[in-house]
């Protein structure tokens, strides 16, 4: 019988099942950062219990990091949590990529860099956003601080059988747009809980044409549609990408490696408990509007009115969004001025987000009102950028260029945005106070964003890129 | 985790869908290293204005709903950040159980492993729960052996629970504990992997 790639994957992990019980899973790699760990740590201490394949962990910093004056943490709590995370690796015999690790960045982008994501894998994290390695056709999960600890002590998690669900992106995609902007695309037509339950596998046309880079985009995203995972078959893309990675194999091992892999792709006429389907060309540029990620339009639209909604739920929702965001029902999108622009975070902080947002800027200047930081996804992309000029160009135009971490994204750091002030974010999330408290998040592309620090306001990136073409 | 089954107490009515884990718990306080304590940082920008004074119109600063133990909200509770200090800080306050017609699966999971009891029951069944709770305060008993949500007036709302995690629930297992049991199973199956490659 025709099987998808998320059945494939999970059937293969299963360790022991039993009618009227969740499925143990066997996880293959466990990656670990310094916020949703210590409890877990400590509740090993406490019970006298071990890791059980410290080989199949490994951990980075990444929420709580500083992106410049690295050696000097102020606040004394953010400090102990780094601290703790050092000892901890250290007491259990976990490979980590600490603060001065060549290695270091966003746990979701280091672990692809480094080769650890590969194909087949089931792969936990205690952050959700794990959903990004799901581009290589693992089957990557975010997971709460017990469960952490449940895999760190045993290597297996209870987990029910998902639903499936194949979100199916038709034909090519138009000029201009990008990864982003078809992952918020899927979000706002279908809710930020279309997902529930369900792991899904993005296909189609414009999904196979993306690159390694755009499909973790899309995956990372997963988990603002509500799905508790996301991902793609692999293909020779993905096999493209892997090759010569640190934890790939090699020679004879990586081709017996890659025809493994190729297999594990979805069959033909494989079938899915839910199906979505969504034209490539309709997708434009998308930035957000309220406060959450379902709540985006199209550039060249409004913010939306409130009689554009039919339950009374939806109404009272936009209403609150727009109180917050401070933003009048029908205000055209590029009318909205912002003080902030922040390029990074798991989803948009790789070398072809960088290029991309330095392509817009090229030659130009930062307005006056806007404050722009860039952070870079992780030390390896930090130093690539910096081998092909893109610092000096992001420096040239106004931008500060940071060291690597999650940063703004979350605002765990002193990279804050202040209350009532509006920002244009690469990142993932436009929740309340999620980049501060008070603070407005619009979510957007890497190219989108770096258009909005030239202008000041948001402008559709595509004008600017056609006059320089 | 404490063993839970029956809980008695007025509900608290929040009126929100897609309630997200920042604003469950915001980020300025995942700093800290410990599972306990975290109560006081519930909802905490909801709860107080920047200078630390309440906002008087906000659901858990209404006194009628101090001491409660049940939070009702809408649609897709927890989205957001798999961060376990979300069910920490509502367990902390004083919540034992949450009812909504759905939540995010990360959230719900967590639950689970801290004996918060997450309830779903259909729209309407939770926007009259919601009605009931706004107009005055409303007492209900949640009874998790039976599965049912009874009202002071005596309206009966049953739930659904899958069964692995009712017993979890109810015993307040370990779960690591219980998984030690199928040490040879994990054992087997590492050693297949080893051999296939």
């Amino acid at each position: 019988m025709a099987k998808n790639i998320i059945e494939k994957i999970w059937d293969q992990h299963i360790v022991y099942e039993e009618q009227g019980k969740p499925d143990l899973l066997y996880i293959d790699l466990h990656l670990l950062h310094e916020v949703t760990s210590p409890q877990a740590f400590e509740g090993l201490r406490l019970a006298n219990r071990t890791v059980r394949r410290p080989d199949l962990c490994f951990a980075t910093m990444d929420h709580n990091v500083p992106t410049r004056n690295r050696d000097a943490i102020k606040d004394p709590i953010a400090r102990k949590q780094i601290n703790t995370l050092q000892s901890n690796c250290d007491e259990f015999g976990v490979e980590l990529a600490n603060m001065d690790h060549p290695d270091q960045g966003i746990v979701h982008i280091i672990g692809p860099e480094l080769g650890l994501t590969q194909p087949g894998k089931t792969i936990v994290c205690g952050d959700s956003h794990t959903s990004t390695h799901g581009a290589f056709g693992a089957i990557a999960f975010g997971i709460g601080t017990s469960e952490v600890e449940h895999v760190l002590s045993t290597q297996t998690l209870w987990q029910t059988k998902p639903k499936t669900m194949e979100i199916r992106v038709n034909g090519k995609l138009g000029f201009g747009v990008t990864a982003k902007d078809i992952i918020l695309a899927i979000i706002a037509k279908f809710g930020i809980d279309m997902g529930t339950g369900h792991i899904a596998e993005y296909t189609g046309e414009a999904i196979r044409n993306l690159t390694m880079e755009e499909r973790m985009t899309i995956c990372n995203m997963s988990i603002e549609a509500g799905a508790k995972a996301g991902l793609i078959s692999p293909d020779e893309t993905t096999i493209a990408y892997l090759k010569g990675r640190k934890h790939v194999p090699e020679g004879d091992a990586f081709d017996k490696a890659a025809a493994t892999w190729l297999a594990l792709a979805s069959d033909e006429g494989a079938t899915y408990d839910t199906v979505v389907e969504i034209d490539a060309d309709e997708i434009e540029p998308f930035v957000t509007w309220g406060t959450n990620p379902a709540m985006g339009s199209g550039i060249t639209s409004h913010v939306p009115y409130a009689k554009d909604f039919e339950s009374e739920s939806d109404k009272e929702a936009l209403k609150q969004a727009l109180a917050y965001m401070g933003l009048e029902e029908g205000a055209p999108l590029t009318s909205i001025d912002i003080q902030h622009v922040f390029i990074g975070s798991c989803t948009n902080a790789r070398l072809s987000d960088l290029r991309a947002a330095a392509k817009v800027i090229e030659g130009k200047k930062v307005h006056s009102s806007v404050t722009a930081i860039v952070v870079p996804g992780s030390r390896t992309v930090k130093k690539q950028a910096e081998e092909e000029g893109l610092d000096a160009i992001f420096l040239e135009a106004g931008f500060e260029w940071r060291e690597s971490g999650c940063s703004m994204c979350l605002a765990m750091n002193d990279d804050v945005v202040p209350t009532g002030e509006r920002c244009a974010s690469t990142s993932n999330r436009n929740f309340e106070g999620r980049q501060g408290a008070g603070a407005r998040t619009h979510l957007m592309s890497p190219a989108m964003a770096a258009a909005s620090a030239i202008a000041g306001h948001f402008v559709d990136v595509r004008e600017l890129q056609a006059t320089k073409a | 985790m404490e063993p839970i089954n029956k809980v008695v107490s007025v509900v608290t009515p929040l009126d929100r869908k897609n309630v997200d884990t920042d604003q469950i718990i915001s980020k300025e306080f995942l700093k800290r290293i410990e599972r306990t304590g975290f109560g006081k940082y519930v909802f905490y920008h909801w709860r107080f204005h920047e200078d630390g004074s309440e906002v008087k119109d906000f659901v858990l600063n209404d006194e009628r709903f101090k001491g409660s133990k049940i939070l009702v909200a809408h649609e897709n509770f927890g989205c957001g950040s798999s961060r376990e200090h979300a069910p920490w800080s509502i367990l902390d306050y004083g919540f034992n159980v949450v009812i909504a017609p759905s939540f995010a699966d990360i959230f719900h999971n967590n639950c689970m492993k801290n004996g918060l009891l997450p309830i779903k029951l259909t729209v309407s069944e939770v926007e009259e729960l919601l009605a009931n709770g706004q107009q005055q305060p409303y007492s209900v008993e949640v009874n998790l052996e039976k599965q049912t949500v009874t009202g002071q007036d005596g309206k009966t709302y049953s739930f659904d629970i899958d069964p692995y995690y009712k017993q979890m629930l109810l015993n307040g297992w370990d779960e690591i504990s219980l998984t030690f049991q199928y040490e040879e199973h994990i054992a087997k199956y590492e050693e297949r992997v080893k051999q296939s490659v």
